[in-house]
């Protein structure tokens, strides 16, 4: 076809006088409209292809985020407590987790089947169990239905029988007992919240000075000291560790009292099914008659469990409670990486960028750190683990804390290494923004501040890197979300799935650099996949990658206000 | 043009610029007096004085065998059309020209008797004795106050109460001071282009310098942006030694005293700013001033 247009354009052409030499070839204005109408139409598209880009983009990222919204906030709520009677008579309470579609096969055609939660770990053994909409015989929803939290075995679901203490029967039938429950119960929370303070108070503090003076006694034998004087230091030190053991034993003989008079009342659960199943009223976390809740009342346990999950410590390996340590963890390992990686970050830097010739050299170091960003993190760990918890570790045991070995101290995965672990592994992030940063600061302000008579340093340190500064903050931004995220290189350097304490307590020297920690990422493969009861909590699972993906945020956008501030401060500046 | 196109070509012989000087520098004209009237106006006791300077970024030469005296407490002028070398000369005074990589500089330039040139020389005070405002205004990204305090506190100068009271005179110094006395902290990049400008000579005078370089300071401003610097230019001609460089020649006859006519690299006339504007000695000037080139 173009042939053809092109050919006749030529003759009406030769037709008029003479034409100017040829100019495009197969010339003509035809073409030319032709072509600019294809490449408006290439332009639309084009124009259509990154927007669908972009869409697609966002559409993933919204639908991530509706995922684990929709999956993991709807944990929190609580659902009815149905009670299903089956066909053959069997009664099951529990909750409906998951209702689904057969498929029609060619003797049975399609029909519900219900996940129901029926806890009860203790009696069933199971935790969930599946039935078929054709075997339930009637379904009820009693208003005396109780769920147990407790602290060992997951929920209870079932009805109040019973309360006893000791031989004696406090309450019988499902409305005493739960009357005689509420009162009750709250004393036990008492009881409770008192016996943790003593161990992690008293009775920490006191292991605290033992540890220590057992150390100290340690060291005495070790030191080369005249015997007269190594045995009278030796005997004092015997004494006090002996008045320490003492109150130890008072307080762990307290202890033990509590704990009795902790577990000395009891419940008895009638289940379903209709066991009875006896437990000590401590035990229970918190009880409800979910059926017998409001709207209002759902909502205010819905805001509790949440906030529970924020700020409690976990139970029963990581699936019930809170996940506050690993927030914790998270926040502060990267908090620690920050003050680690922005230093030597922008210090490196500062003498590629400004100190070092430009030249082949500088060239290569340069893709060389781009390239360290792309190294597997997995390989970072093994090399904080070789580099930072053998070898340095290692030595500062040796040289400052030889009387714990062999126990380490340092010479073990822990939070500071972690740290810097994931500041090695970030640390191109840094330097590239930090280089950007430096690179438009223009020439001329350097020279006025050179003018004025300061010197290279001094215009470096006044003027060029507190206007860089703002180019700094972006790279800490994206090394503080590479590093919130990772998960690989700190299984190996000091991540735990669950740690004894936190790394800042109120032992001096407050900040324990040396002790392990819990991390999101790392609970989320925990609980997601290594737990025992990997169905009863996917929604931790994905309750946990949303608070994690809000502390990124929340981190990230406490590091754009401090930029934003800068920003401000030097209003129009170039960066 | 004819006779533009010689003049250019006895300028600057086209040949090889770089090693060896222009021809009528190569038979050595400069013995004791020989005072060549169209090069030296006869200036006594000047403050600086720069001797045989020649510059070379790499192998292109930039300068050529430069001399000329800087009268103190005057305006002198560098003028001459874009790529002349006058930035450039301005630049070596406070030994700018340091920072660029592959410069090499031959000849001398005295400040109060002593070469600057001298590796012995502390550079850093050499540029608080010889200020420099530029072309394009660069104040910090800091406050007005700090901008001007920068100099100071370089200096060691740390005092709340001194620091106060340099700031206070240095902003009146640049006749800045009613305009900003009240956003002292504010950002010095919210002002307008004059007023960022003044506050640069602010920012240098602040350091009690002797001698002032002023590198086309009102090539990015409107004209009463500018009269307000030439103004200011003429009230601190009190105190300070001011080399100015720019290609109005307007400008060059309004505010200075002495001018210095560059061109390719050569200093073609220097004299009276009178007289080298209404009796050139070399044609030229002559052309260049009557907008025949440049």
């Amino acid at each position: 076809m173009p042939e053809t247009i092109s050919i006749g354009e030529t003759a009406t052409r030769s037709a008029l006088p003479p034409a100017p030499a040829p100019r495009l070839r197969g010339g003509g204005a035809e073409r030319l409209a032709r072509n600019r109408r294809r490449s408006a139409f290439f332009g639309r598209a084009f124009t259509w292809l990154c927007g669908g880009a972009l869409a697609f983009n966002l559409l993933l990222v919204i639908g991530i985020l509706t995922l684990l919204i929709v999956n993991g906030m709807g944990y929190f709520w609580q659902k009815d407590l149905v009670l299903l009677a089956q066909k053959d008579g069997n009664k099951i309470l529990g909750e409906v987790w998951e209702v689904e579609k057969t498929r029609a096969t060619v003797d049975a055609k399609a029909h519900d089947r219900f996940r129901l939660k029926i806890g009860n770990r203790d009696v069933s053994g199971l935790d969930f169990a599946w039935l078929d909409e054709k075997d339930v015989a009637s379904r009820s929803f009693p208003q005396d239905a109780v769920l147990l939290e407790r602290l060992e075995y997951g929920n209870f679901y079932g009805f109040m029988a019973e309360l006893r203490a000791g031989g004696r029967v406090l309450a019988t039938g499902p409305e005493a007992v739960w009357k005689a429950f509420g009162p009750l119960h709250a004393r036990k929370d008492q009881e409770l919240a008192a016996i943790r303070q003593l161990e992690r108070g008293a009775i920490g503090d006191i292991n605290y000075e033992i540890e220590h003076l057992r150390l100290a006694r340690k060291r005495l034998d070790a030191a080369s000291l005249p015997a007269a004087e190594k045995a009278r230091q030796a005997a004092a030190l015997d004494s006090q560790l002996e008045r320490r053991q003492a109150a130890y034993q008072q307080l762990a003989d307290r202890l033990a009292r509590m704990r009795q008079a902790f577990s000395a009342e009891t419940l008895v659960m009638r289940t379903a099914g209709g066991e009875n199943k006896e437990m000590p009223v401590g035990n229970v976390v918190h009880a409800y008659r979910p059926n017998a809740l409001g709207v209002f009342a759902r909502l205010r346990l819905y805001l509790y469990r949440l906030w529970e999950f924020v700020t409690a410590d976990p139970r029963e390996s990581n699936t019930e409670g809170g996940i506050f340590p690993a927030i914790f963890g998270t926040v502060m390992m990267v908090f620690l990486m920050s003050i680690a990686v922005v230093p030597l970050g922008v210090l490196a830097a500062l003498y590629l960028r400004e100190y070092a010739k430009q030249g082949l050299l500088v060239r290569i170091v340069r893709i060389a750190v781009n390239n360290l960003a792309g190294v597997p993190s997995i390989v970072f760990g093994v090399f904080g683990l070789g580099f930072f918890v053998y070898l340095i570790g290692g030595s500062i045991d040796r040289l400052f804390f030889a009387d714990a070995l062999p126990t380490p101290t340092f010479g073990t995965g822990g939070i500071l290494w972690a740290a810097l672990t994931l500041a090695l592994l970030t640390v191109p992030v840094v330097i590239v923004a930090a280089e950007e940063g430096l690179a438009a600061v223009p020439r001329i302000v350097r020279e006025g501040s050179l003018a004025l008579g300061a010197t290279k340093f001094e215009t470096l340190w006044r003027v060029v890197l507190p206007a860089a500064a703002p180019g700094i903050l972006t790279g800490m931004i994206l090394a503080m979300a590479r590093a919130a995220g990772e998960v690989a290189p700190l299984m190996i350097v000091g991540m735990v799935k669950l740690a004894p304490s936190l790394p800042l307590d109120h032992h001096f020297p407050y900040v324990h650099l040396e002790r392990k920690f819990m991390h999101l990422g790392f609970h989320i493969y925990d609980v997601g996949f290594q737990s025992p009861n990997v169905e009863a909590t996917k929604p931790i699972v994905f309750a946990t990658a949303l608070l994690l993906i809000l502390v990124v945020t929340l981190t990230n956008l406490a590091a754009i206000a401090l930029r934003n501030h800068l920003r401000r401060k030097y209003a129009g500046s170039a960066i | 043009m004819t006779e533009i196109d010689t003049a250019r070509r006895h300028a600057m012989p086209e040949s090889h610029p770089h090693p060896p000087l222009a021809p009528a520098a190569a038979a050595p004209v400069l013995p004791e007096p020989a005072r060549d009237p169209a090069l030296d106006p006869g200036i006594v006791d000047p403050i600086l004085s720069i001797e045989h300077l020649s510059l070379w970024y790499g192998a292109k030469q930039a300068l050529n065998d430069i001399s000329l005296a800087i009268p103190e407490k005057k305006i002198t002028a560098f003028i001459g059309p874009s790529g002349c070398g006058k930035s450039t000369l301005l630049r070596c005074i406070n030994r700018l020209n340091d920072l660029v990589d592959g410069v090499s500089i031959e000849g001398e330039i005295r400040f109060e008797g002593g070469n600057i040139q001298d590796p012995q020389v502390d550079i850093n005070l050499l540029r608080k004795r010889i200020g420099m405002v530029f072309q394009k205004s660069n104040p910090f990204p800091k406050s007005i106050y700090e901008n001007v305090a920068y100099g100071p506190r370089i200096q060691g100068i740390n005092k709340k109460r001194e620091l106060d009271e340099i700031v206070e005179t240095s902003l009146k110094g640049a006749a800045l001071w009613d305009e900003v006395k009240d956003r002292l902290h504010e950002s010095a990049l919210g002002m307008s282009g004059g007023q960022q400008q003044r506050l640069c000579i602010a920012r240098a005078i602040a350091v009690e310098p002797e001698v002032i370089l002023l590198d086309e300071p009102c090539s990015a401003l409107d004209p009463i942006a500018t009269a307000r610097v030439e103004e200011l230019m003429q009230d601190l001609k009190e105190k300070y030694t001011q080399v100015i460089v720019t290609h109005n020649m307007q400008q060059a006859s309004r505010v200075s005293d002495y001018t210095a006519f560059l061109y390719l690299g050569e200093l073609i006339e220097y004299g009276g700013t009178e007289k080298l504007f209404l009796n050139p000695v070399k044609k030229q000037t002559e052309d260049y001033i009557t907008g025949r080139f440049g």
